[in-house]
């Protein structure tokens, strides 16, 4: 569990071990938490723990969880991004406009979906170094823009892939032999993987780190923040495109009118995970641990017959009370 | 190609309804068609679309022009309370509301009938009696009818499960308690697990669907109350690989009508969303012209499965 954390970069000496060192417990805390409601659940039902109902809250994880991955290198960096939700279903509908409308092989039309996302993200990247508007604005303008043009682009009606069964597998269809282990969550892992070798042992995550603790000293140091700040954006943009095609991959459909709200459940996946909110601090794997929390709550309390009006009041304890024990800590140290 | 299609007819309705609605305002005096606004609960999803289309094709019959507007989801009282107040100071002959919330609108609608501007309910009845008429699917009998095919389907013994869009709508209601009643009522030996809401999101009914399969491994059917749901129902199952899990589903849509001819699902029950559009227009029209109407038009509901899916009068009610 230590190990993407491990070699967070050598940035400013104490500082930078401090962040480490901070980051460390923090995710032991969220992955103690995680066991704990594990457990929890494996005793109040026992359907909890099947291989099959494991399964489900894997992939019921998907599609927050690569939204949250690709949010926590904004995070990190001291931005946000809002428009992760509506980008995805902005996303989803142009895998359908690629590959359904245009004819493109699958492989050719997640690219360009992978890409568009990208270019979404540039879009953010410029707005925010360029013209210089908040993070909050930018994104906010993007998730309005995306949720239009997800609609336009698409008539206001989903694109069915239907014919295309090889694009459904990407999510559905399992690769590991005489399994039904969905491919998606295989996907997310992978992603996630490169995504926390990128944060903690590049200098692109160095940068990140860096720009999120102190903006103005970063820059003096003579790093170019807007260029990392661009890179950042377009990296979240990617996976936001990755999110479009998982979650149409899984439906067969690209659905316009989905993603809104996708964003804050993403953000709080993000901020479970022990991702600082005021940036330079936080892991990839943290967010994923606090993605897992967030489904593992939703299908325990499903499962345990919980009336599903608790449930979000559940949840939204749960955000209070993993931050509040970030910040406690914080200002003991 | 078959959306863009749809786009294209799309953009050029609404530029013609524009144009009408301005030509209306202006030169009243050689034309003289009656201008009816129509407010909905929404333009993004299927179903609405499919009102519009019936609205638009009887406003054309009938040599009415109207505008169809709606906000972007059905949870956006607000918005649609401005653009209800927006088209009252269009002077519209009449008024079609499918309203999100009726107490937010009443104020509003006691404007309307200060100036004798007749309102026509639709989809869902206004709670006031100030809509002269409400047209809508029976939502309760029809929520019945899906029971008693689910009933069928499992020869009235076994387990059930519920993923309902919403807890506070009319609709998802309606559609909750019919179908509990009619099953606590007439099949005793169904059993009706705890009803589960997805918000109508096809991902979050999927995941809902597999919880429920997984906490109760011997049920034997679920029902899926708007197309969002079904949907999701109809994932969830084929995820869990449980294909014998009988589903049931309601509304339209190109995934339902796909999924009802490869088998998995059982069958659905469609409105008739195009009729409702169009008896809004019919009945504005007979306000206008100070002619009585009935309290409530039923605009009807059909079953449709595997075996009935192509007759005409089906495929003329489905959308998709």
């Amino acid at each position: 569990m230590t190990a993407p954390a491990a070699a967070a970069p050598q940035q400013t000496d104490q500082d930078g071990i401090r962040t480490l060192v901070q980051g460390k417990v923090q995710q032991l805390l969220a992955f103690a938490s995680l066991i704990a409601i594990v457990v929890f659940f494996s005793f109040a039902s026992e359907n909890f723990l099947t291989y099959s109902n494991i399964t489900s809250v894997l992939f019921s994880t998907v599609v927050i969880g690569t939204l949250a991955v690709g949010a926590t290198f904004v995070i990190v960096s001291g931005g946000i991004d809002l428009s992760v939700g509506t980008g995805m279903s902005l996303c989803a509908v142009m895998a359908g406009v690629f590959i359904v409308n245009m004819g493109l092989p699958i492989w050719l039309g997640v690219l360009c979906t992978l890409l568009f996302g990208g270019l979404v993200g540039l879009v953010n990247g410029l707005n925010v170094t360029f013209l210089r508007l908040p993070p909050f604005i930018a994104t906010l303008a993007m998730m309005l823009v995306a949720e239009g043009l997800a609609l336009v682009i698409s008539g206001s009606s989903p694109i069915y892939f239907e014919g295309d069964s090889g694009y459904t597998d990407i999510s559905t269809g399992s690769v590991i032999p005489g399994t039904d282990f969905p491919n998606a969550v295989l996907i997310l892992a992978v992603a996630a993987l490169i995504a926390g070798v990128v944060l903690n042992r590049t200098l692109l995550g160095r940068y990140t780190y860096s720009i999120g603790s102190n903006e103005d000293a970063t820059g003096l140091s003579g790093i170019d923040v807007r260029k990392w700040k661009i890179i950042v954006y377009v990296i979240c943009g990617v996976f936001i495109g990755l999110a479009g095609v998982l979650i149409s991959a899984r439906l067969g459909s690209a659905q316009p009118a989905t993603g809104m709200g996708y964003e804050l459940q993403a953000i709080a996946a993000v901020v479970i995970g022990g991702t600082s909110l005021s940036g330079g601090r936080g892991s990839v794997l943290g967010t994923v641990i606090g993605a897992l929390i967030i489904s593992v709550l939703n299908n325990g309390l499903q499962i345990t017959s919980v009336p599903q009006e608790w449930q979000n009041v559940i949840l939204g304890c749960v955000i209070v009370a993993a931050v509040y024990a970030d910040q406690a800590r914080k200002r003991t140290s | 190609m078959q959306p863009r299609r749809k786009a294209a007819l799309l953009a050029v309705g609404m530029a013609l309804s524009l144009s009408a609605c301005s030509i209306g305002n202006t030169a009243d005096g050689d034309g003289k068609k009656p201008y009816i606004a129509i407010i909905s609960k929404g333009f993004q999803q299927q179903f609405w679309q499919a009102v519009k289309e019936g609205a638009e094709q009887e406003a054309e019959k009938r040599g009415v022009e109207i505008t169809f507007e709606g906000p972007a989801t059905e949870t956006e009282v607000e918005a649609q309370v401005d653009m209800l107040r927006n088209s009252l100071g269009r002077d519209p002959d009449a008024v079609g509301l499918a309203a999100l919330d009726s107490r937010a609108v009443e104020p509003l609608l006691k404007d309307a009938k200060k100036d004798d501007v007749p309102v026509i309910a639709f989809d869902s009845g206004v709670d006031s009696d100030i809509p002269l008429t409400t047209a809508a699917t029976d939502n309760k009998a029809a929520a019945a009818a899906a029971a008693k095919h689910m009933a069928k389907a499992l020869d009235g013994k076994g387990k059930v499960g519920m993923v309902v869009h919403s807890q506070t709508s009319g609709s998802g209601i309606d559609r909750r308690d019919g179908f509990t009643d009619w099953m606590k009522k007439n099949a005793p030996g169904i059993e009706l697990l705890p009803v589960q809401y997805g918000a109508g999101d096809q991902t979050a009914s999927a995941d809902i669907t597999k919880s429920i399969i997984a906490s109760n491994p011997d049920i034997n059917g679920i029902y899926g109350s708007n197309e969002g749901s079904a949907m999701g129902v109809v994932q969830g199952v084929k995820e869990s690989g449980k294909d014998d899990i009988v589903t049931v589903g309601f509304d339209s849509g190109q995934g339902q009508i796909n999924a009802i001819e490869e088998g998995r699902m059982r069958g659905a029950i469609t409105q008739d969303p195009g009729k409702i559009g169009a008896q809004v227009v019919s009945a504005a029209l007979k306000a206008i012209k100070g002619k009585k109407l009935p309290e409530v038009i039923n605009t009807g509901y059909y079953w449709y499965d595997r075996r009935n899916i192509n007759e005409p009068q089906i495929q003329d009610v489905l959308y998709h």
